[in-house]
């Protein structure tokens, strides 16, 4: 009851609603079907290259989510910092065989931690679009890094990092023969875990430290919050989260990848998603995942469903453009982003 | 007129009529302007400083060179006994000094609760571990910090608005908020810029009775700028007045009012356009 009572707190603060019992059972009914339902039912195409992906951009959406929307700091790093914890991952991984692949996720984070805390530096000299600069330069900086020094791969002569064969607990997590379902719970409850202790966090007085520095640095300051300190722990924390997520990518979604996979173009990707979802709203970053994943799925099955018949090249454009013409719709409807417009749509349909 | 005193060399919380914060040869430059030369005054233990003056006379300058936001190129601060060439801000915040702003520095995108708590984040130490959870120590730690948030909430009667982000008020609940900002870091020393401009006479009256009620409830001792005479010669227990960056008298509400020099630079014919 407790813990029932706990998630209807959390959820009805995602969305600012009144109403105990409905949250208690969306809430509820959510996380059964997440866990129980959508293994037994999705099929491996769902799973694999939907659900999956889905999950591991909703953690580096909520990464750059704590950065960006809650801390302030604009940063187009993102992909750079994930491609950290995926190295590192990978290095460990071979390095020592017998460590635990989870244990494995969650290390690899400290390293995109350490890293992004090097790169927030000049946030305490430079905002807005130029840190934006600053931190692309980071992006740019650690594909080069990947790319050129041979060690990074192991000296494999293709530049690939493979994810090997991997267990925890005796059931293979990472390699050719995991099976989509239990990649597919590995990435559900790791996520759940960071949204969990993300969530508490900015109820805390960090989180209050990180939009009060949004808000208004100087006034932050004459509060005594101390700026460098805050601007580099949302920078570490925001890098972890990319870090576990950049892992995931490869470990439990790409199998292989070149750094090709963490380009700057992931960058932007998970900007628009916490954008579209809501700045400064830990659901919102996992709406703008599930939206900007999702949404192109569902609309290049839409033409069979309507039975349109559209030639392939024709259908790809038009797909794109309705992609579009929405994410412009959602940000004149409610520039806040969607997880706003579902908080104001209940609060007038009064549920 | 009271005599500047020299601040007694003695750190910690001064009795009521002890020197609370002394400046002693204070000068400001701004490129070639200079802002305030050769400043000195002293703020007691428990009184309502004004600190008054025509338009740009350096009363924000000195303010902003007392809590640190600017560094005098020369004097020295004495706050509760302690001497500095200059202020930091985090540093004056952590001796006990807090400020409001001339035009509100509030968090706009977080509730009246929120902005509250935030000025209270230096009295909170719960480490990060902890505030990942739930339970436990840090949500004790907040509830407990909730609670007196809550007191000043509701001293100063904005409990209507505890949750409403602060970015949608009027202004003059904002000056509240910020006032209640604060207040929640139990200062030593209050530093009110202007906390009157913008208001209306009702507004105004309901600000100095929250004034005078803060001194009385908490014994804070305020220093406060405002171009409202009759505010200033109602609360305050003290008057400095500054003109071109320079003190030109200092003393009790009375004698500064019979003090040619204030008469004639401020309160006399020339002041029509900041009256």
């Amino acid at each position: 009851m407790i813990v029932l009572s706990y998630f209807n707190d959390l959820y009805g603060t995602f969305f600012a609603t009144r109403s105990r019992t409905i949250n208690t059972v969306f809430v509820t009914v959510i996380s059964l079907l997440a866990l129980f339902a959508v293994p037994t039912l999705a099929n491996e195409y769902w799973l694999q290259a939907i659900l999956i992906p889905f999950l591991v951009f909703a953690l580096a959406a909520l990464g750059l989510n704590l950065l960006t929307g809650f801390a302030g700091q604009l940063s187009l790093g993102t992909g750079g910092f994930m491609a950290v914890g995926a190295y590192a991952a990978f290095k460990m991984t071979t390095a020592w065989p017998e460590m635990d692949i989870i244990a494995i996720f969650f290390i690899s984070g400290f390293f995109a931690a350490g890293v992004g805390i090097l790169f927030g530096l000049p946030s305490l000299r430079i905002k807005g679009f130029y840190l934006a600069v600053a931190t692309l330069a980071a992006q740019f900086f650690l594909i080069w890094l990947f790319n050129r020094v041979p060690w990074f791969y192991n000296d494999n002569p293709s530049g690939t990092i493979t994810a090997p064969p991997r267990t925890f607990a005796g059931v293979m997590v990472t390699g050719p023969e995991a099976a989509a379902e239990v990649r597919y719970l590995v990435a559900l409850v790791l996520l759940a875990v960071f949204v969990f202790f993300s969530w508490n966090l900015m109820r805390s007085r960090f989180g209050r430290a990180w939009m009060a520095v949004r808000d208004m640095d100087v006034a932050a300051e004459i509060v005594g919050i101390p700026l460098l300190r805050t601007k580099l722990l949302a920078f570490g924390v925001s890098s972890y989260l990319c870090g576990v997520a950049g892992a995931l990518f490869v470990f439990l979604y790409l199998g292989s990848a070149e750094t090709i996979a963490f380009d700057v173009n992931v960058s932007f990707l998970v900007l628009f998603m916490i954008i579209v979802g809501g700045l400064g709203s830990i659901a919102g970053s996992i709406i703008g995942a599930a939206f900007i994943t999702i949404l192109p799925i569902f609309l290049t099955n839409l033409n069979p469903i309507l039975g349109i018949d559209l030639a392939v090249d024709i259908a790809k454009h038009i797909e794109v453009i309705i992609f579009g013409g929405l994410i412009i719709v959602i940000l004149i409807l409610e520039p806040h982003g969607i997880a706003r417009l579902i908080a104001i749509t209940r609060e007038r349909l009064r549920i | 007129m009271r005599a500047a005193m020299p601040a007694e060399a003695r750190v910690g919380h001064p009795e009521p009529g002890e020197p609370m914060l002394s400046v002693e040869g204070i000068a400001l430059r701004f490129g070639g302007v200079q802002a305030l030369a050769g400043v000195e005054f002293t703020i007691y233990a428990g009184e309502i400083c004004a600190i008054i003056g025509p338009n740009g006379a350096g009363k924000t300058s000195m303010l902003n060179v007392l809590n640190g936001a600017y560094q005098p190129s020369e004097g020295t601060i004495t706050f509760k006994g302690r001497t500095r060439r200059k202020m930091h801000p985090r540093v004056a915040a952590m001796e006990g000094m807090a400020r409001t702003f001339q035009n509100v520095a509030l968090f706009k995108g977080m509730s009246t609760l929120d902005n509250v708590m935030a000025g209270r984040n230096l009295k909170m130490h719960s480490n990060f571990v902890a505030c990942l959870l739930p339970v436990g120590p840090s949500r004790a730690e907040e509830a407990r910090h909730r609670a007196y948030a809550d007191e000043v909430i509701s001293f100063l009667e904005i409990e209507d608005i505890r949750n409403v982000p602060v970015g949608r008020l009027p202004y003059g609940l904002q000056k509240r908020v910020e006032l209640a900002r604060a207040l929640a870091a139990e200062p030593d020393l209050l530093l009110l810029d202007e906390p009157m401009t913008g208001m209306n006479r009702s507004e105004k009256a309901e600000m100095c009775r929250f004034v005078l009620e803060t001194k009385a409830r908490f014994g804070t001792t305020m220093a406060l700028i405002e171009h409202d005479m009759s505010v200033v010669m109602e609360l305050s227990d003290h008057i400095i007045v500054l003109d071109y960056g320079r003190k030109i008298a200092d003393g009790t509400p009375e004698e500064v009012r019979n003090d040619q020099t204030v008469i004639d630079a401020y309160l006399g014919v020339a002041t029509e356009d900041d009256a």
